[in-house]
This record gives structure tokens, sequence and C-alpha cells, in this order.
């Protein structure tokens, strides 16, 4: 038993070494877990149509469209992107698609 | 020397709270233990302790208070009975498995249907698996002498606890009772000083566990509670050392030279030693085991005192209905399995079911029933109910 941060508990951690309850002793520590890895459709945005409505942004459950410092919206971060295409389907300009997700 | 007193169990649980002085309680009122939070609430308004007192709209908001705080690193508290303690169970098992040594008041009572508020044990007995500490008292003095003991064996072993007494029996008959001085229970009892939580630093409580954690965590569990049976036995000898009232995993009444023995829980273990008591005197080798400690159960110590019996009743308030036993009879019988002891034969009793009264003379009629079969040598049926017209 020991607190131990999310990186050092790893499918190898035994019994008796794992933390009380399997508490996590720091925060944020889904930045470790690829939930993106579920998908099997991705979205993709062509920039040509895109123009700035920001509607996407906030209608995204996984924070997966980043905002960059000049207020525009950026190109996807896929890593808790799950291809749910709410984003495709809120933009008015047709400017995301979803496609076939190859790994 | 103590305090001479006359309380009811529900006070007697109540006072041992306030000597305690513990951080928090969240508790909502049912019968029989609405005393408890009741005069506990007289004494957070009387300023006579510094309890945060957290009235909630339901138990299990009573539980996840208690979940919290306790995470926190305070001490927390409630009491409940029946449906409440029902209506806990989601809780019971989150407070378990994010092991927090939170202290829960019991005052058993039967569950419904038929709807009715009098003792059994259906209410403790359908949360055994929650992975909680359970200790069960014969008398007020054992509801407040294991309440005081209740938080040292929690908290070293990371598990939450429940202190059950019987519903009205002994939670609200007045009895005569020796209260420990305050200080003493202070020093006792100690401070709460927990190596982790959530106010000491950056810490994630109660996670998800995928399939490649969570069972590393219930066999870490289950290593606590298998651990807890030495920490019952060094908390209960610091307590007789203090009190002189001699405690253990289970009590052996009689049991020197019996070939008929009864394993019971709770208040009816007072009515079974009186029952023994006039049998004895008429030359019958009668004797019983009381269980204090349900979880962890004392399996090895049962089948150690049962081996040398010729019969014996294991006496269930509390019915399983899977068509063949209650769920003390069952770990009873494991417990015999496990231990290699096939020789004595054992029957099970369901009694009281519903606060159906139990007296001397219910007793001495199961000690009948095992002298039937000690004479006849057939166990005949072994699931038995007591006392039900036919």
């Amino acid at each position: 038993m020991s607190n131990l941060k999310a990186k050092d508990i790893n499918e190898t951690i035994t019994w008796k070494e794992i933390t009380l309850g399997c508490s996590v002793f720091e925060g944020g520590s889904a930045e470790l877990v690829n939930t993106g890895d579920w998908r099997t459709i991705k979205p993709v945005i062509d920039m040509e149509k895109c123009k700035q409505c920001m509607l996407c942004v906030p209608v995204c459950p996984d924070m997966s469209i980043p905002v960059e410092e000049d207020g525009r919206r950026g190109e996807f971060n896929l890593f808790f992107c799950k291809g749910c295409g709410i984003c495709a389907k809120v933009c008015p300009f047709d400017a995301i698609t979803m496609i076939k997700d190859e790994k | 020397m103590g305090i001479r007193e006359r309380l009811s169990g529900n006070e007697a649980i109540a006072v041992a709270m306030k000597q305690i002085n513990p951080d928090v309680m969240g508790a909502f009122p049912i019968t029989p233990s609405t005393e408890i939070p009741q005069y506990f609430s007289s004494y957070v308004d009387n300023g006579e302790v510094d309890t945060e007192f957290i009235a909630v709209e339901s138990e299990h908001s009573a539980m996840s208070t208690c979940i919290g705080a306790q995470a926190a690193g305070c001490r927390a508290i409630s009491a409940t009975s029946s449906c409440g303690l029902s209506y806990m169970h989601e809780m019971l098992y989150v407070a378990a498995s994010d092991r927090l040594p939170i202290t829960l008041a019991v005052s058993c009572r039967a569950l419904s249907g038929p709807i009715n508020i009098n003792n059994d044990h259906s209410d403790a007995m359908s949360v055994r698996d929650a992975g909680w500490l359970m200790l069960f008292a014969e008398t007020n003095q054992e509801a407040y002498d294991n309440y005081l003991q209740a938080m040292r064996i929690a908290e070293a072993v990371n598990l939450p606890i429940m202190i059950c007494q019987d519903g009205f029996i002994t939670s609200h008959a007045i009895e005569n009772i020796t209260l420990v001085e305050d200080d003493k229970v202070k020093d006792f009892v100690g401070e709460y000083k927990p190596e982790y939580s959530l106010l000491k630093g950056s810490m994630a409580v109660g996670p998800y566990a995928t399939p490649a954690f969570y069972i590393e965590a219930k066999r870490q569990q289950a290593q606590a509670m298998i651990d807890a049976k030495d920490v019952i036995r060094s908390v209960s000898a610091d307590f007789e050392k203090m009190t002189g009232r001699k405690y253990d995993l289970i009590e052996e009444y009689e049991m020197k030279d019996a070939e008929r023995a009864i394993i019971i829980i709770g208040s009816s273990a007072g009515t079974a030693k009186e029952a023994i008591r006039g049998l004895r005197a008429t030359g019958e080798k009668v004797g019983l085991i009381k269980i204090r400690s349900f979880r962890p159960f004392p399996a090895e110590e049962i089948a150690r005192a049962l081996k040398n019996v010729k019969v014996f009743a294991v006496m269930d308030k509390a019915d399983s209905f899977n068509s063949h036993c209650g769920p003390i009879f069952a770990e009873v019988s494991a417990a015999m399995c496990v231990a290699n002891i096939n020789n004595p034969k054992g029957i099970n009793i369901i009694y009281g079911l519903g606060g159906r009264d139990v007296r001397v003379e219910s007793i001495e009629r199961v000690f009948a029933q095992l002298d039937e079969i000690v004479k006849t040598g057939d166990v005949g049926e072994s699931y038995r109910y007591l006392d039900v017209r036919e």
C-alpha cells in the first residue's frame, strides 16, 4: 500500500502494492489514458469550408477541438475523440466529415 | 472504576459518540435507531461536542456524507436501521472498497414486508457481503463497549465498521450500565490521523478500476478483513485492561463439557444463557456460543468450540430464503467443512422474525429438539422454524 502516481499503477502491480481503493495520488491522470483508441470513425475538417463560427467547439464532449491563441479553432486532437460525430452534425457549412478510422 | 448509569442501548451509543466527539455525523431518522441522531443532535446543539451534524434527506446521502467526510480525513459516523440500511446499500460497498473506516450504529430491525418495525437481523444480514466489519451486542453494555472499540479496529485495517444491537430489545430497554470516564475514552480511542486524505494533498478517491485492477483491489480488501481478527483481539485486550470487561470474537458459555450447543448472535444470547442455567441445574450438558464478530467471521474459533459436541443448533434471526438455511448456519457449516469436522450433527433454527418474542422456554424447546436428535440419531429436517403456529 502506497501513495502512487497514475503512471506507477500499471498492469504488473500486485494486490499487495496497489493503492487503497485504487486511489490515485495526483489530479489530471486521464491524460495518461488514450480513450480515443475506442474510435472507429473520426472527424476531418476542411479548413477551406470552415468559417470559424465555433459552433463545434462547445458541443465536443471530449475536448478534442483545441482553440488557438488567436481565438480560432485548430485541427482535431484525437487523443480522447470517440468519433461521436456531434461536431459534424452541428457544422452549418459541411466543413466536417466523418471518415473510417484506420489504425 | 467507571460511572454507574442506566441507559437504553440507543442512548448508550449516543453517549459513546459524545465521549469520542467525532468530526462529522450524517444521519437520517428511522425506527428504532432514530434516538441515536436525536440524542446526538442535542449534544451538538448544547455545545457538548463540536461535531458537524449534517441532517440529510435520505440514508443514501447519510452514507455519502460519511464517505466524503472520511475521505477528507475526518472521523465520520451515522446510525440507521432496516430499510434505511438497505437504502445505504450501494454506498456501503463504496465506503468499504474506498477503505474508509466509517462507524455506523445499527439498531437491527426486520425488513419489509409485511411491514414491521420490530427486531430481527434481516437488515444486517442482507449487507453482510458489503465489506464492513460487523460486531453484535447482547446487552446495552456490550453495544456501548463495542462502540468504544470500533474506531480503533476500523482505522487499523482501513475498513468501515457496523456496531449492531437488537432494535427495541436493547435499543429501547433501559439497563444498568457502566460508562468509561470521558478522559479515558479519549485516551483509548485516540486521534484519527490517516496517512492519506483529500485535504492532505492531491488525491483521487474512488476512481474507475478496469478489469486489470479491480480484482487486485478486492484481494487487498479481503486481506484487511482477514487481518481484522487479530486487531479485534488486540483492541479487546486493551479494552479489558482499561475496564476489566473481556471480549473476544466469540463468547463460549458452558461449553467445556457441553453435548448440545446453540450458536446465537445478539440479545437472545442472554435469554439462552438463562435457559442454560436452568437446564444445567437439572444436570443437562448444554452450552452456547455467542458470535460477537460476525465480520470477520470467526470460522476456526467456532469449529474448534463445536468439535466435541454431539449436536448443535445454529439460530438465525433472518432467513436466506434459499430453501435450506439461514446465513449463520451456512457460515458455520462452511467453517466445519473447512476444519474437516463431520461428527457433530447440526440443525438450523429460524427464530424471532419481525420481533416474535424469544423466551427462555423457546430456547428450552430448541435444546429439547437437539435431545431428540441425540436419542434417535436422526437429524430429520435441518431447516426449522421456531415457535411458528402450525
